[in-house]
């Protein structure tokens, strides 16, 4: 593990040079302990970067990033473009606004007409879960999934876990309660099946219009009691409400939503007194999350932020490394 | 012209008939059926005998598509495709475009099947004007031009009244109403069953309840007007609950089952090729205990009818994310081998109850012309080689699309022969035939 984390810094030989075990970042499904450790580990070399006065190194010179964005984001694209830029990765982002999508081609034939000019990586965020792994099927380029539907958002989990190890130093055996929509968050699965694989004691919270059906097959504990779910907790993730549900029926008003679930000051006493609380954003205030929480002392939001890039980084130089990577410059 | 298919093992349920009989066909009628007959000059089809010989195989679930979708089936291929799954008639849902609620679109069907003059075609009327919902269809003038019941497929009859009424006016005319049981509500933009499968893959569900309830109405619907209904692709064990209990007090209700349902669950859309469009299909794939359900109803009795909700799409229309793919895949030419490979040699069912629920009952139900081999009938005949090992290669598929599940199954059984009105209509390779028979 430590040898991981220096790895990019000392010269290396591409045949010993850490690998994934897939070529496509699809999903935390089907990643290991290992990889998870490597991203994690990889990212920590990344974040220094992030702290020179030159934010740049050569890594990625040479390669072709396409981000590809079908539904609106300002993080993560963001997140995604600096990670690029700071590899020295020539990037492109398209948004589904500009695209040919919305002259009626289907993202097969987009995707085809995109790897014609023969990018390297292809970041890509959909609202149709599934649509990175159709991509994987019919494209030579590494695919990162940048969120798809409600099923995966792989760097968001990885982000999560390196923020949460940075303060905890381990994942193994911790109490992480996760409260909100988890009937329709990909954040939330990323986060379930990360968090599971590496050891943590996963509790879920929600209203029960929002408990995904299968739940008890998830390996997590669920209860619709905000404070069993936090009690003793060493971390407090909030999900994102999209005031829409209502519409659903999935709870009466979002005043009542606050009322039962929304974190304050005083419902987080319950949990550890080091407890981090943490959101993927973009946050509701007053719904899910009260601003006194938000901005209180036991925040690491905007962190999450900043560790968003590094693990990014991480990412792209460990799916670029398989093809050869100049590892040695970093 | 006369024929005789010598030395198979007829199975004829209708008729109780189960053993080594030879089968006379003279001038497009079953002559005779009887042991030793004399050929007195009939071309001999000589066949093994562990080959069944059965009445024509009837699928009373088929969307053919035309008119309006000829770049997903015509009726000339979905009957290519039919024959060649040993099914020697079909039922064709009405969800074409325009949708089949008017005499006229009727008539053009059974004339585009007359010119295939491969499978019998029975067109199925919409219930209400357009499928809307809102306005019966002229039902009377649809079953005087040739509809044999009625259905909104696609769709669930809208409301409890519109069911009433068909079930009243239809059963007045002596036609079942088929329903496509869900509750609109329930299934919102649901694409797969709801449970732990479309949890974990972030895919919408759809409750087995959001089919059930409506059964339930349907059954209650026809308790109540004491016509038949008919419950199609019926997928979840809470439906065939809602069917037992109707049947065990004397409700006019019957139901069928895909092949589908009672081989795949779920769990196929984890992998090992995730997100396949191919596997979805509505009702969608259920849980394992819903699969086994309708297992358990095949056996006991309380399926009637299998039916294959033949549902073909083009590749471009299924090569996209599953949210946005249509529902459905081709059945015809599948059916056998599933029925045979996963119920039969599985020990499910016997040999007599798979051709009762291939023929026996498909014509009971829907009021159809045989699912018997009786003598003087039409000589419809289905041959089939219980012990046939295939490989299903959807490129070799009759049908115009290739949106099946099943590509790469190795499977023991498959039919061989399908006579419909004494015209060998489809001869796997393999069967030993005089040219003057193939010649048309």
């Amino acid at each position: 593990m430590t040898t991981h984390a220096q790895l990019p810094t000392a010269p290396v030989s591409r045949d010993v040079a850490p690998r994934l075990k897939s070529r496509h970042l699809l999903g935390i499904a089907g990643m290991d302990a290992d990889d998870i450790t490597l991203i994690l580990d990889t990212a920590e070399a990344m974040k220094e970067v992030g702290k020179r006065a030159i934010k740049k190194v050569p890594t990625l010179r040479g390669r072709t990033v396409v981000n590809l964005f079908f539904e609106p984001s300002t993080r993560t694209r963001t997140s995604f473009e600096i990670a690029e830029k700071r590899l020295s990765a020539d990037t492109l982002s398209i948004a589904t606004a500009t695209s040919s999508v919305s002259k009626g081609e289907t993202l097969a034939d987009t995707v085809r007409n995109l790897e014609a000019m023969s990018p390297d990586m292809i970041v890509m965020r959909h609202a149709s879960s599934g649509a990175p792994h159709l991509l994987s099927r019919i494209c030579r380029s590494a695919i990162i999934n940048a969120g798809d539907g409600m099923h995966e958002h792989p760097t968001q989990a990885l982000l999560d876990a390196f923020t949460i190890r940075e303060h905890k130093h381990r994942l193994q055996g911790l109490k992480v309660a996760i409260i909100g929509d988890l009937l329709h968050s990909r954040v939330l699965r990323s986060n379930v099946l990360l968090l599971n694989t590496m050891g943590a004691e996963l509790w879920l919270c929600g209203p029960a219009t929002l408990l995904p059906a299968g739940l008890d097959r998830f390996g997590v504990r669920a209860t619709t009691s905000i404070d069993e779910a936090v009690e003793g907790a060493d971390v407090v993730m909030l999900l994102r409400i999209q005031q829409e549900r209502m519409h659903g029926h999935f709870f009466p008003s979002v005043r009542e939503y606050f009322t039962l679930f929304g974190m304050t000051d005083e419902r987080l006493r319950r949990a550890k007194d080091d407890v981090i609380v943490m959101h993927p954003g973009p946050m509701n205030r007053g719904v899910e999350i009260d601003s006194s929480v938000a901005d209180g002392p036991y925040s690491v939001i905007l962190e999450q932020v900043a560790n968003g890039v590094a693990v990014r980084m991480a990412v792209l130089y460990l799916l670029a490394g398989r093809e050869g990577a100049e590892v040695q410059d970093v | 012209m006369k024929m005789m298919i010598r030395g198979g093992r007829v199975v004829d349920p209708a008729a109780d008939r189960d053993g080594a009989f030879d089968v006379l066909i003279e001038d497009g009628r079953i002559a005779q059926i009887g042991r030793g007959l004399p050929v007195n000059g009939a071309e001999v089809i000589e066949i093994p005998g562990t080959w069944i010989v059965a009445p024509g195989l009837i699928d009373i679930h088929v969307h053919l598509r035309e008119p309006g979708q000829e770049h997903k089936e015509t009726i000339a291929s979905g009957t290519a495709s039919a024959v060649a799954g040993g099914f020697t008639a079909v039922a064709c849902m009405p969800n074409t475009e325009p949708i089949n609620d008017h005499a006229g679109i009727t008539q053009f069907i059974l004339k585009k099947a007359a010119e295939a003059n491969l499978a019998r075609v029975y067109p199925i009327g919409a219930v209400s004007r357009g499928s809307m919902g809102e306005q019966l269809a002229e039902l009377g003038e649809q079953k005087a031009a040739g509809c044999i019941a009625f259905t909104d497929d696609g769709r669930p009859v809208a409301t409890a009244l519109l069911m009433r009424r068909a079930l009243e006016y239809a059963g007045m005319l002596g036609a079942p109403i088929i329903d496509h049981c869900e509750d609109p509500s329930l299934k919102g933009d649901g694409v797969a069953h709801e449970g732990y499968y479309a949890s974990a893959l972030g895919l919408r569900g759809i409750p087995g309840t959001a089919e059930s309830l409506m059964v339930e109405r349907d059954v209650s619907l026809a308790e109540l007007t004491g016509s038949h209904v008919h419950i199609a692709h019926m997928s979840a064990r809470q439906s065939l609950r809602a069917v037992r209990s109707g049947k065990e007090r004397g409700v006019q209700v019957t139901c069928e089952v895909a092949p589908h349902h009672f081989t795949l669950t779920d769990e196929s859309l984890d992998g090992p090729v995730k997100y396949d469009t191919n596997l979805k299909m509505n009702p969608p794939l259920r849980e394992r205990a819903d699969r086994d359900a309708m297992l358990a109803g095949l056996a006991d009795g309380t399926v009637d009818v299998i039916a294959t909700d033949h549902a073909p799409h083009h590749a471009d229309e299924k090569m996209v994310e599953f949210d946005r793919a249509p529902f459905g895949i081709v059945g015809l030419e599948t059916a056998v081998p599933l029925v045979f490979d996963r119920l039969v040699h599985a020990g499910v069912i016997t040999v007599r109850r798979a051709i009762e629920l291939l023929s026996t009952n498909p014509a009971r139900v829907m009021h159809l012309p045989g699912g018997t081999l009786a003598d003087s009938g039409a000589a419809d005949v289905t041959v089939i080689d219980p012990d046939r090992t295939i490989t299903i290669d959807s490129a070799a598929l009759r049908s115009r699309s290739k949106n099946t599940p099943f590509h790469g199954w190795t499977l023991r059984g498959a039919s061989m022969l399908t006579i419909v009105g004494g015209r060998i209509a489809y001869a796997a390779p393999g069967v030993n035939l005089a040219d003057r028979l193939l010649s048309r």
